[in-house]
């Protein structure tokens, strides 16, 4: 099969062609050791079939960023048939700039000249075929979007991959272009492959290619002594990039014919950022949007049509919510019409899933096996699929959002309102938008950390995104907030619920800039980047990219959640004699005994030894949350009603309703059975808030660091940062004025990490006076 | 008359005179077509002040400040 490559800046519409060419064909996979993805599909309509491959959107062939170097070795060590170069005509000059370094390389090579419409609607004009004169390789006029031009793209793609291609220069007539020569001269002496293309990149000095030729890197130090040039000195580096641009722009200004002689015209992007971007509305408008996003994923009350109009409960209005028709009914609407991503999760979550699952529970529980593998098929490994695949939902919907902000453009304007927020913290504008996500849900915002160009800043994100509270979390915050406020009538549940919500946001800021300057120290990244111009987002991508994540998820996520269910499930019905144990008697099971091991560590957290024989119940839930946040106010149920059961537990549930879903009930059931007070209580909602999140976060965050080092450290950074957070809650609010003591451990440990940075800092530099 | 271009305007246009940096950002700078001889419309600041986001080579570019101060200018009347 021929092998063919995609190369092209990003925003170029390469995605779109790419899609246009291999359709249902294309497959996602990861390129090793990197986190960009890998797309691979097959194109039909030519003679022989050929297999497309994706390269990542670069600018340039440089060492630096990890797409670049994806790029380069593909074409230099894979040797593909032929190379498309989809160069945006919109933007002529800075996607040149990239052919110019793709024509050094020995390799067939076509250029897909896309957005020609969109040149033709502005009046202007460029002249293909004299492109394809100057520049040697074949161009194809082509529309990516409209699809057209694709079928005369491949056919020359087609006929290229035939025959041999020598890389050509467009350096043949400047400053270096003896040493260029000479250097190519010699390399191609040492029977290197691509003898041009590595010469090229010798001159610039490029860190990869001086470390793989040492000894003909001494021809360009040697040419480098005798050469002195007015204005760039000898950084070559700088010169050839100038080189690079004055040729492009030399020879292609009679390609082109602008009707709008204006240099810096406005454009409809100008006009739409006028106000995006603008200095007071700007922040603003980003706020509003990011608001239209939560409430049209989450929002129980669309619009505020229910507040506003009053409506009536399905319950006021007789409907029977137990009957199909209700339950279809209720997806939608319950007093207040649902936004659009509340019904498709009920649909997929209450119809659905409930339905499919309960045929198969019933099956399994109609068939004559033995008790215990009814429960670890039902309770443990359907209900394991269960908790992964009603994340599905509400993941979807916040990727689809943000999609569509990415695509249009937006999501680059997001970065540059906020990036000086951001650089405080050692972070770039960037990391904004996985943050915030997380307040949905850690996993489509873990995945969307791929948008940071540096590793170190991906990995501090990644760590502190959990803190933002997500969807699952809220329900111990209200059940656990509710309790207090009700068994102690002090308080507001709201305000505690918000300042919970404000201590996550906190430990987040800490724990990064506390990263930044130790283990994940580093420069803040550079922040150099393109706005595009914004553009709609195409229907057709957003769904491949919809289904592309669904995969990654489901795949990546499932081994590891539904194993850890089991896990799970299996400790908590079992006892250490290995009998099978009901609900109720979860007291006596693995999970419970070894709770009750560990619970003199939990103690300067509020909720270990000093609550005595039933003080295991709290560490079983925070157990139990990590298969999913929404177990610890289930798992607090079925303990409540295990309680009741045992004699002398102290729990009367008279009044109570522990299966109430709010789950206030239960929670209050168990101080009653603790005494826990309520500094102990808002210690243990730090401690689920800031722990190591649900499996599938903890699934996402493996594949998202790929380093098992700094996987590992992610693990390790969660439990410990819960145990300080925790620690401080319910020490300060037991005995306020430990509050100094935590200020001044914080203020200390600050001084020494700023004054051994700074003795690091001066040793370097002594070094490097040396 | 020169300047940085951190030190630019809003509204101010001017030609690359050089271009300082070390290694990555440098390289980037380039990359991005910010090369001695092209013309530069700084267009807006971001609403804190910084980054900065100018036309260079037909597109919008946005950068820090920091980055700026690399790249000289010949202002534009």
């Amino acid at each position: 099969m021929i092998k063919v490559a995609l190369a092209g800046n990003p925003n170029s519409g390469k995605t779109t062609l790419f899609n246009g060419l291999t359709g249902s064909t294309a497959h996602v996979g990861n390129w090793p050791g990197v986190t960009v993805d890998k797309k691979e599909g097959v194109y039909k309509k030519c003679a022989e079939p050929i297999s497309v491959v994706d390269l990542p959107g670069i600018y340039s062939l440089s060492p630096y960023t990890p797409e670049e170097v994806i790029a380069r070795n593909y074409i230099i060590d894979e040797k593909p048939d032929c190379v498309i170069n989809i160069v945006d005509a919109t933007n002529l000059e800075r996607n040149l700039y990239l052919s110019t370094q793709i024509m050094e390389i020995d390799v067939p090579f076509v250029i897909a000249l896309n957005m020609m419409d969109a040149v033709e609607k502005k009046g202007d004009r460029i002249d293909a075929a004299k492109l394809e004169e100057k520049l040697g390789v074949p161009v194809v006029a082509i529309s990516a979007l409209k699809g057209a031009g694709l079928n005369v793209l491949m056919e020359r793609v087609y006929k290229a991959s035939k025959e041999k291609r020598v890389g050509k220069t467009v350096l043949e007539s400047g400053a270096l272009a003896h040493l260029i020569r000479d250097v190519k001269i010699a390399l191609a002496g040492q029977g290197v492959e691509n003898p041009l293309f590595h010469a090229v990149k010798l001159a610039e000095e490029d860190e990869l290619e001086v470390k793989a030729h040492k000894d003909t890197v001494k021809m360009v130090e040697e040419f480098k002594d005798t050469f002195k040039d007015d204005t760039f000195g000898d950084d070559f580096e700088a010169l050839i990039a100038d080189a690079r641009y004055k040729y492009i722009s030399e020879n292609f200004s009679s390609v082109v014919t602008k009707k709008d002689k204006e240099k810096f015209a406005s454009t409809k992007s100008d006009k739409a950022d006028r106000v995006l971007t603008h200095k007071i509305w700007g922040i603003p408008i980003f706020l509003l949007v990011l608001f239209a996003v939560f409430h049209l994923t989450f929002s129980e009350d669309f619009l505020y049509l229910g507040k506003i109009f009053g409506f009536a409960s399905l319950e006021d209005l007789g409907v029977d919510t137990e009957a199909f028709g209700g339950q279809l009914l209720a997806c939608f609407y319950d007093g207040a019409v649902f936004s659009p991503g509340v019904i498709i999760n009920n649909l997929w979550n209450d119809i659905i899933v409930e339905y499919a699952f309960g045929w198969l529970i019933g099956l399994i529980e109609g068939s004559s096996m033995a008790g215990w593998a009814i429960g670890l098929i039902n309770d443990g490994v359907i209900e394991g699929l269960k908790a992964v695949l009603s994340f599905l939902p509400p993941i979807l919907t916040l990727f689809l959002f943000f999609s569509i902000l990415e695509d249009s453009g937006y999501m680059a304007r997001i970065a540059f309102i906020l990036d000086r927020m951001f650089r405080k913290f050692g972070l770039s504008g960037r990391a904004f938008l996985p943050m915030i996500m997380g307040f949905g849900c850690s996993v489509p915002a873990m995945i969307n950390t791929r948008t940071l160009a540096d590793d170190k800043e991906r990995a501090a994100t990644i760590r502190v995104i959990p803190f933002f509270s997500c969807g699952a979390k809220l329900p111990i915050l209200t059940a656990v907030a509710g309790a207090v406020v009700a068994y102690f009538s002090v308080g507001n549940a709201d305000l505690i619920t918000y300042g919970m919500y404000l201590l996550g946001i906190v430990t987040a800021i800490l724990a990064v800039l506390f990263m930044r300057n130790t283990s994940l120290k580093g420069e803040t990244p550079p922040f150099i980047m393109e706005l595009p111009a914004y553009h709609a987002p195409q229907f057709k991508n957003l769904m491949i990219h919809l289904w592309d994540k669904t995969k990654h998820f489901v795949k990546k996520a499932f081994t590891i959640i539904v194993a850890s269910t089991i896990v799970i499930w299996v400790l908590s019905h079992f006892s250490f004699t290995w009998a099978f144990l009901e609900d109720e008697q979860v007291n006596q099971s693995i999970l419970a005994q070894l709770s009750m091991l560990v619970q003199p560590i939990f103690t300067p957290l509020g909720f270990g030894s000093q609550l005595g024989t039933y003080g295991w119940v709290f560490i079983v839930a925070a157990i139990s949350g990590l298969i999913a946040k929404e177990n610890v106010i289930a798992t607090f149920a079925t303990l409540a009603a295990c309680l009741a059961a045992m004699a002398g537990s102290g729990v009367n549930l008279a009044g109570l309703d522990i299966e109430a879903e709010e789950g206030i009930d239960a929670v209050q059931a168990m101080i009653s059975a603790t005494g826990i007070g309520i500094p102990g209580l808002i210690a243990f909602i730090a401690f689920n808030m800031t722990t190591i999140p649900c499996f599938a976060a903890v699934g996402t965050a493996k594949a998202e660091l790929m380093n098992n080092k700094s996987y590992k450290g992610t693990l390790i950074f969660w439990i410990v940062s819960s145990f300080l957070v925790a620690s401080a809650v319910y020490t300060i609010g037991s005995w306020w004025w430990t509050a100094f003591i935590w200020a001044a451990a914080i203020a200390l440990t600050t001084w020494c990490i700023i004054s051994y940075n700074k003795r690091a800092n001066e040793k370097l530099n002594d070094g490097k006076l040396k | 008359m020169q300047k940085l271009l951190s030190d630019f305007a809003v509204g101010d246009t001017g030609v690359i005179k050089s271009v300082g940096g070390e290694g990555k950002i440098k390289r980037r700078l380039f990359d991005m077509g910010i090369t001695p001889g092209a013309e530069v419309l700084l267009r807006k600041k971001a609403p804190l002040g910084d980054p900065l986001e100018i036309t260079v080579r037909g597109y919008e570019l946005t950068l820090r400040k920091n980055e700026a101060q690399f790249v000289t200018m010949e202002v534009q009347k």
